[in-house]
């Protein structure tokens, strides 16, 4: 990890010979797992990510074969209860809220404000070493026979009554909480003082801003909940009885402190996409970003009233009426933020140069599902509706528009940008374009259903529904749905990892993009830059559009009209 | 993008200087950032515990104050008061590291320790005491209220204290001051291996004065944890 790169053929325009990358400058075991280089700590964390990634999928997989009949077809209640609890444990705690932070904001901090590493290396990787130790404590609990309380382990049921293997699971959870935290500390220090010289802070590129909101999340709310889950764990163990009733403790306090967390924890899997999305529109559409300042302080406003709207979660517990009525409120005003940044990237797409791009399909599918995603958050934001509404598969439809609709596809719109950058290889980029669409149809077949089905009344968390059997057709589609769905999400493991063998070089700016992290070389060496960047321009400075720039956009464009995938 | 690039000397790094940071000065600063942007999340972590006290309190006065009577206020005045001589010594070795005495630096550490280990000593026995009375939660929570709580327990011939909630009570002590002896605990480690690094002549902190400051400011934390416990848990006034 002290190796340091020397100047000798670094110059990306000489390619006669491997230049010195942080991928190929060592090649050990030892290397990898005793690294302080964020680059090589963000591949650790895309390896382990995509593995707990794609055990949560086999989860949800499961839960979609039972619920094509109405009667069920191979779990048993408890198993099912299982089944969906190990999805949600892993996607939300081991993939959604560590995923984008941890690989891309790893990866990228340095690069885009011109540092060499990130400030606290050790920290760094000591942080992957507690998520990799909560991760396996999570599994050990599952294959041990899993939880039976759904990931939100609400208590006197998690605390009293379920002998399921809730202790393990929610150590498992504390720890992983402890990376979060490290990782939050270690942005917030990065981004104040390791900025390149020139990097002002209206400089820093959104995705960064979008990160320091993240960060900010992750240090205040993180430890709410690693407290509150440890408590429930003490209750279990060693009868520490805070929240139990029968002692004149509170179980919906356990609730308050938990969503207190829970909630900004949704901004903390959605900030980091709404980060990606800027970069990418902003690239593909050869365009300044609109509004810059209103989409950066945006990424804050969320971030603090995130910490404000807990309650909307709680408008059927016994939380008293004037409290829900707070709670609505703040919580319609979380959609101006968040309606900002959706006009300001359909104003930036307006009269830009739109390169249709696999990442650009991506974002744009993004646009239009999180826009779903969102406006249908009003409903259950508002008292009324969502007394309707609660515990219905329409909340399921609602937060996988946010979560996988959104984050999911801002992820692997993220991941075909920036693949280039952190192996160095093109891969196939017909494929991914058609593979951005099959996700977007996948998804609108999966979760659009739900949203009928809640509507009409499906109780989320149920493996059967003999009671209503014409929501049969609704579940049919979803599950093929989710097939399609699958099929999205294995294709680009393939193409991906096979671009690692055959792909082409990819050269430092392949997609024409703006920033610190194209102006080094793809993989970047070591210390990132051979010498340390000083910024001398705005953020995404396209303008006046360079006449080479204005071909490669033309030729873009016109071959995506020949496209007829991209019709969208 | 038409960025320029600068050569900066490489050749001429101070000796504590990490590789990632370009100068001291912005290694002490990066680091500075670092420890209090932990230590906000420590508040928070600590924050949803006082929270929780807050609200059991409000609600169970009297049972509180009863249960509180069990609580022996001069050994915790006494650890009070050797966490208070603590930060001192803290603040002494910090002074000594700024001046670089590394002699005077390991001293002041050393009783620093000794204070921490003196605090966890003096807690055992607290501890200890607690759970002769039965006085842990648990279905053997003790179940005689006169016998655990003498006469305060008693007003007009008649039991007034609802052991439920004075085992509540037993719980958060146990919790708070249960985290935060961990806390102490780890702060001990800290200290030893930032005792060692002076030992060796570690140019990381020889050279560089910060990092001792922020094992200073961790332990200040700890130490003020302590200063809202003691009087949440052993100095409560009557209810009216």
């Amino acid at each position: 990890m002290s190796t340091t790169v020397t100047a000798k053929g670094g110059l990306p325009a000489q390619p006669q010979q491997e230049e010195v990358n942080y991928l190929n400058v060592e090649h050990t075991i030892s290397s990898w797992l005793l690294t302080g280089d964020h680059k090589r700590i963000a591949m650790l964390y895309l390896i382990s990510t995509t593995f707990f990634f794609f055990l949560g999928s086999l989860a949800a997989g499961l839960v979609r074969f039972e619920l094509t009949s109405p009667a069920g077809v191979v779990l048993e209640s408890e198993t099912y209860n299982k089944v969906f609890s190990s999805h949600g444990v892993i996607m939300v705690f081991l993939f959604l809220v560590v995923a984008i932070p941890a690989i891309f904001g790893n990866f990228f901090i340095p690069l885009m404000i011109g540092a060499r590493d990130l400030a606290f290396p050790r920290l760094n990787l000591a942080s992957w070493y507690m998520y990799m130790t909560g991760g396996l404590l999570i599994m050990i609990g599952f294959i041990a026979g899993g939880v039976d309380t759904g990931w939100t382990f609400y208590t006197p049921y998690s605390s009293m009554y379920s002998n399921t293997q809730v202790s393990l699971v929610l150590v498992g959870i504390f720890i992983g909480g402890f990376s979060s935290i490290t990782t939050g500390v270690n942005f917030i220090a990065t981004i104040h003082k390791m900025r390149a010289p020139g990097m002002t802070w209206f400089r820093l590129p959104l995705f960064v801003w979008a990160m320091y909101s993240t960060s900010l999340l992750l240090i205040l709310g993180t430890p709410v909940v690693a407290i509150t889950l440890l408590l429930v764990v003490f209750e279990r163990l060693f009868k520490l009885p805070i929240f139990s009733p029968e002692l004149g403790g509170d179980p919906v306090l356990f609730q308050h402190l938990f969503w207190f967390y829970s909630h900004p924890a949704v901004y903390i899997m959605i900030l980091p996409a709404f980060g990606i999305i800027s970069e990418l529109i902003a690239n593909f559409s050869r365009k300044r970003i609109f509004g810059y300042h209103f989409v950066a302080f945006s990424s804050i406003a969320i971030a603090g009233l995130g910490f404000l709207v807990w309650g909307h979660h709680m408008f059927i517990s016994s939380q008293a009426m004037y409290e829900s009525v707070v709670f609505s409120l703040i919580s319609f005003l979380v959609a101006v933020p968040s309606a900002i940044k959706i006009f300001n990237w359909t104003t930036t797409i307006y009269k830009g140069n739109v390169v249709l791009s696999s990442p650009m399909i991506y974002a744009i599918g993004f646009l239009l599902i999180f826009t779903v995603g969102g406006l249908t958050g009003l409903y259950l934001g508002g008292i009324g509706t969502d007394v309707h509404l609660t515990a219905t598969y329409f909340v399921v439809a609602h937060f996988h528009y946010v979560m996988v609709g959104g984050t999911m596809l801002a992820f692997l719109g993220g991941l075909h940008y920036w693949w280039p950058k952190m192996t160095g290889r093109l891969y196939n980029e017909r494929i991914a374009q058609v593979n951005a669409v099959i996700m977007f149809i996948g998804f609108n077949l999966t979760f659009f259903p739900q949203f009928i089905l809640g509507w009409l009344g499906m109780p989320r968390r149920y493996h059967y529904y003999y009671f209503a059997p014409e929501f049969q057709a609704y579940h049919i589609m979803s599950t093929l749905g989710a097939t399609v769905l699958g099929l999205g999400f294995a294709l680009p493991a393939f193409y991906l990892t096979a671009s690692l063998f055959n792909g082409e070089k990819a050269g430092p700016n392949p997609w024409n993009a703006h920033g610190l992290e194209w102006e080094t070389s793809s993989p970047p060496p070591t210390s990132n830059f051979l010498e340390t960047p000083i910024v001398m321009d705005e953020v995404y400075d396209f303008d006046p559009v360079s006449e080479h720039e204005q071909d490669m956009a033309d030729q873009a464009k016109k071959s995506s009209t020949e496209n007829p995938e991209d019709h969208h | 993008m038409s960025a320029i690039t600068e050569s900066l000397d490489h050749g001429h790094h101070d000796p504590g200087l990490h590789h990632q940071f370009e100068d001291m000065g912005q290694q002490s600063e990066t680091y500075i950032v670092g420890m209090w942007t932990f230590l906000v999340s420590e508040v928070m972590f600590f924050g949803a515990l006082f929270l929780i006290y807050t609200l059991y309190r409000w609600n169970y006065q009297l049972d509180f104050y009863i249960a509180h009577e069990h609580l022996d206020v001069k050994l915790g005045a006494i650890n009070t008061t050797v966490l208070l001589i603590s930060s001192f010594t803290m603040v002494m070795a910090v002074q000594s590291a700024q001046l670089k005495k590394r002699l005077n630096v390991m001293l002041w550490l050393a009783v620093t320790v000794g204070c921490a280990c003196t605090f966890l000593v003096v807690k055992f026995f607290e501890y200890k005491s607690k759970f002769a009375d039965n006085l842990y939660p648990g279905a053997g929570f003790a179940d005689d209220a006169v016998k655990a709580f003498g006469k305060h327990a008693i007003e007009n011939g008649h039991v007034v204290v609802n052991m439920n909630h004075a085992q509540l009570f037993y719980g958060l002590y146990f919790g708070l001051t249960g985290l935060h002896a961990v806390h102490i605990i780890v702060g001990i480690g800290i200290i030893i291996s930032l005792i060692r690094l002076w030992f060796n002549n570690a140019k990381t902190v020889i050279h560089d004065y910060v990092p001792t400051e922020m094992v200073g400011l961790y332990w200040h934390f700890v130490d003020l944890v302590w200063i809202f416990l003691f009087p949440l848990f052993y100095l409560m006034p009557q209810p009216h």
